[in-house]
């Protein structure tokens, strides 16, 4: 396990962050800590967090592991991972203005046309239309790993709608009732204040025709949906209303909202369903889910859906390549967080290199999410490894690969005590009027002893995050 | 040619629905080839919607009625100046690249067939190729009304051999984009000289990419290039898309259509 940088201890010594936890752990016999174990399970289930982390499917009503050993952040470390983070999602929406606009970026010859225009998510519907402040995403949830002390890599970008932000929120609540006396011995930044900076960011993006205290509602597919829990539990925490579809219609300019009281004006949908649902006179005619004649108020400027429609060509696995390049030439800046290094087996060198060293590799679809169809080339069996080999080689342009990263460890409780399991990190940055990110993250875990994989479907659990104050 | 325009649509519901969105491109491009005297839509106990330029140039018109309400009337009456510039899309303003035309939809999806077809054509330079592929589209095609659907793809009317122009367009798009040329759907109206039927009035045609031209129409059916009979509307990358009437009711009433539409030169 050498290999891996384990956030806890550096040589054998306790890195600072760390420390006070040492002490707390030596103090939790097994009893105790089987007890707070249980009562943290029973807590979830009370609140009835058991949907799936970032829409991996999966059994809905299963509980999502909670490990009870935080994940600490230095004060420093966080702040540099905060320049990286708003860095990336100040870049990643000057692209989407951008490609939606002149498309500069494209003319210099700095990203492939096809890439962008012909991209599923690339949205002629929405061309040429700026929406309010600039901004199309709205939350920009950025998958983060660490290999090292100072050595973080961005997995992924999620421009669209990244759940998870409420197991962010109900980590640090459970810990914080279970264990009083560690939020006393050591200072921890505060992540409660996430849902009025949400609803605050959002109502910074209201439309120019909205006059007065804008309305903030959020659209949800519908109780159905695995990540239901997570609408109706933002909402409450926004103090905003949750809607489905058949509660808003479109009439003249705007879009209403059915109340006791009468049609009430909305002016921001914060939409947790996608692009080709959200309005069945633009998009999929056959779409239940959204509100006939959206997209044209919106066009209008009548309303603000949040993320934008179209938001989704950045997050593109074969774009998230050219996110470095989009930082360099909006900002004129160097990146401060890294890409990882990746293939793209569209191309035929980065192919032949690819199938050449399928067993060090991790290959992903360009499109899949949650852990599936995915190969990870150092555990897998020869007939896996084959096997997958053939799928690449039917459609290549399908996959991108990368190296196996030394994901680092973080201690965590396990059968026999504590030991070290793999992390990754996915914090949530709020683009409005301004750019903010709480302190934190939602932390995933993989139980499974020497596992890299985090993903909820795949034996992964979550932990608190905690960025120490200075 | 000066045309005058009077577009009459009714939709009948048989029990009252509780509201319709309409969104409208009904209203006459901005390029060189055209410039509107009059134009006028108006919907029966409609309220105006958000009205916008969208990404491809076109005036995108939202409406609503709010129910209960069993019949609808939205009639377009304008006169417009045309002039003939071959085909081409002269001085038309748009914020999507060419190349974005190049994503199929479901109605302009390939088949082996019509790959063959789209390579059945030959022309020296893209714009003689253009020409070429629609030619080829207009012989694999018979113009036969009442042969085929509003959902008929592009691949189904080449097997079945006969069609309208919404189909004829559907394949010239599909047959472009085999040869990497990005294509879409043009809606419109055509004053029919000779035997003016009606079902030609509103007319629908395709437009293609054509490197340092620009985007040049082409109409299968009519074996011609748009000349000053032709009125152009709006675009989309399908039929659906390019409709210049999309509506959605809330309530169970079933919807039937009546459609006229009168195109006349007027003397000068």
């Amino acid at each position: 396990m050498s290999a891996y940088f384990n956030e806890m201890y550096d040589t054998g010594a306790v890195r600072p962050p760390y420390a006070r936890l040492r002490d707390w752990m030596d103090a939790m016999p097994t009893e105790l800590r089987n007890l707070k174990q249980a009562e943290a399970e029973a807590l979830f289930r009370r609140i009835g967090i058991t949907f799936a982390v970032y829409g991996e499917g999966g059994d809905p009503d299963r509980l999502i592991p909670f490990d009870m050993f935080p994940r600490v952040f230095a004060h420093d470390e966080w702040r540099r991972l905060e320049r990286g983070i708003k860095q990336r999602a100040r870049a990643l929406n000057a692209f989407l203005s951008d490609v939606y606009d002149r498309g500069e970026i494209v003319r210099a010859g700095r990203i492939p046309e096809r890439l962008v225009y012909l991209n599923e998510a690339y949205e002629k519907a929405v061309a040429g239309i700026r929406p309010p402040k600039g901004v199309y995403s709205h939350i920009v949830g950025i998958d983060l790993v660490r290999t090292g002390p100072d050595q973080f890599y961005v997995l992924e970008d999620n421009c669209r709608t990244p759940s998870g932000v409420s197991y962010m929120l109900e980590n640090r609540e459970i810990m914080m009732r279970m264990f009083p006396e560690l939020f006393r011995s050591n200072r921890i930044e505060p992540v409660e204040g996430y849902p009025e900076l949400l609803r605050r960011t959002l109502a910074s993006v209201a439309p120019e025709k909205c006059k007065g205290d804008p309305t903030v509602v959020i659209l949800t597919p519908g109780h159905f949906n695995s990540a239901y829990y997570e609408h109706s539990f933002l909402a409450d925490l926004m103090g905003v209303e949750l809607v489905e579809g058949q509660d808003l219609f479109v009439e003249g300019e705007f879009v209403f909202m059915r109340t006791t009281q009468g049609p009430q004006r909305v002016d921001v949908i914060y939409r947790r369903i996608d692009d080709t649902f959200l309005d069945p006179l633009c998009f999929r005619p056959d779409s239940m889910l959204g509100i006939a004649g959206l997209m044209d108020v919106y066009r209008s400027g009548g309303v603000t859906i949040a993320s934008a429609p179209g938001a989704g060509v950045a997050d593109d696995k074969a774009i998230y390549c050219f996110v470095p390049e989009m930082v360099r030439f909006y900002l004129g800046e160097e990146p401060i967080l890294e890409n990882v290094p990746t293939w793209q087996c569209a191309r035929h060198d980065d192919l032949k290199y690819v199938l050449s060293n399928l067993p060090e590799l991790v290959v992903k679809e360009v499109h899949g999410s949650g852990g599936y169809g995915m190969l990870v080339g150092p555990k897998s069996s020869k007939e896996q490894i084959e096997a997958f080999r053939a799928k690449i080689l039917e459609e290549p342009e399908k996959y991108i690969a990368q190296p196996t990263l030394a994901l680092s460890t973080v201690p965590t409780f396990v059968e026999e005590g504590v030991a070290p399991r793999h992390v990754d990190l996915r914090p949530y940055c709020l683009v409005g009027e301004r750019i903010e990110l709480v302190p934190g993250g939602l932390t995933r875990v993989a139980l499974t002893e020497g596992s890299l994989v985090v993903n909820s479907s795949q034996g992964g659990g979550v932990k608190d995050t905690w960025v120490l104050a200075e | 040619m000066r045309l005058l325009v009077d577009h009459v649509t009714r939709y009948h519901y048989d029990q009252p629905v509780r509201g319709v969105v309409q969104s409208h491109r009904l209203t006459p491009s901005r390029f060189a080839g055209q410039k509107v005297q009059s134009w006028e839509v108006t919907v029966s106990g409609g309220q105006r919607g958000g009205g916008f330029r969208d990404g491809a140039g076109d005036w995108v018109q939202a409406w609503s009625v709010t129910g209960p309400v069993s019949e609808i009337t939205v009639r377009v009456r304008g006169c417009v100046d045309t002039m003939d510039l071959s085909g081409l899309l002269r001085r038309h303003r748009e914020a999507i690249p060419p190349t974005a035309w190049l994503h199929p939809t479901a109605p302009t999806r390939t088949d082996a067939a019509l790959v063959d077809l789209a390579h059945s054509a030959s022309g020296n330079g893209p714009l003689a190729l253009a020409h070429a592929l629609s030619d080829a589209v207009a012989d694999a095609i018979a113009y036969r009304p009442g042969t085929t659907h509003a959902h008929t793809t592009a691949a189904e009317a080449l097997a079945q051999g006969e069609g309208v122009c919404q189909d004829h367009t559907h394949a010239l798009i599909a047959c472009a984009r085999v040869r990497d040329m990005p294509a879409r759907y043009v809606s419109g109206y055509l004053y029919a000289t000779d035997d003016g039927t009606p079902h030609e009035a509103s007319h629908a045609w395709a437009e293609v990419w054509v490197a340092d031209l620009g985007w040049v129409g082409f109409d299968p059916a009519n074996r011609c290039c748009p000349d000053d009979r032709y009125i152009r509307l709006g675009s989309g990358a399908d039929a659906r898309q390019a409709a210049p009437i999309r509506g959605i009711a809330r309530g169970n009433g079933e919807e039937r259509l009546d459609v006229t539409v009168a195109i006349e030169a007027a003397q000068q």
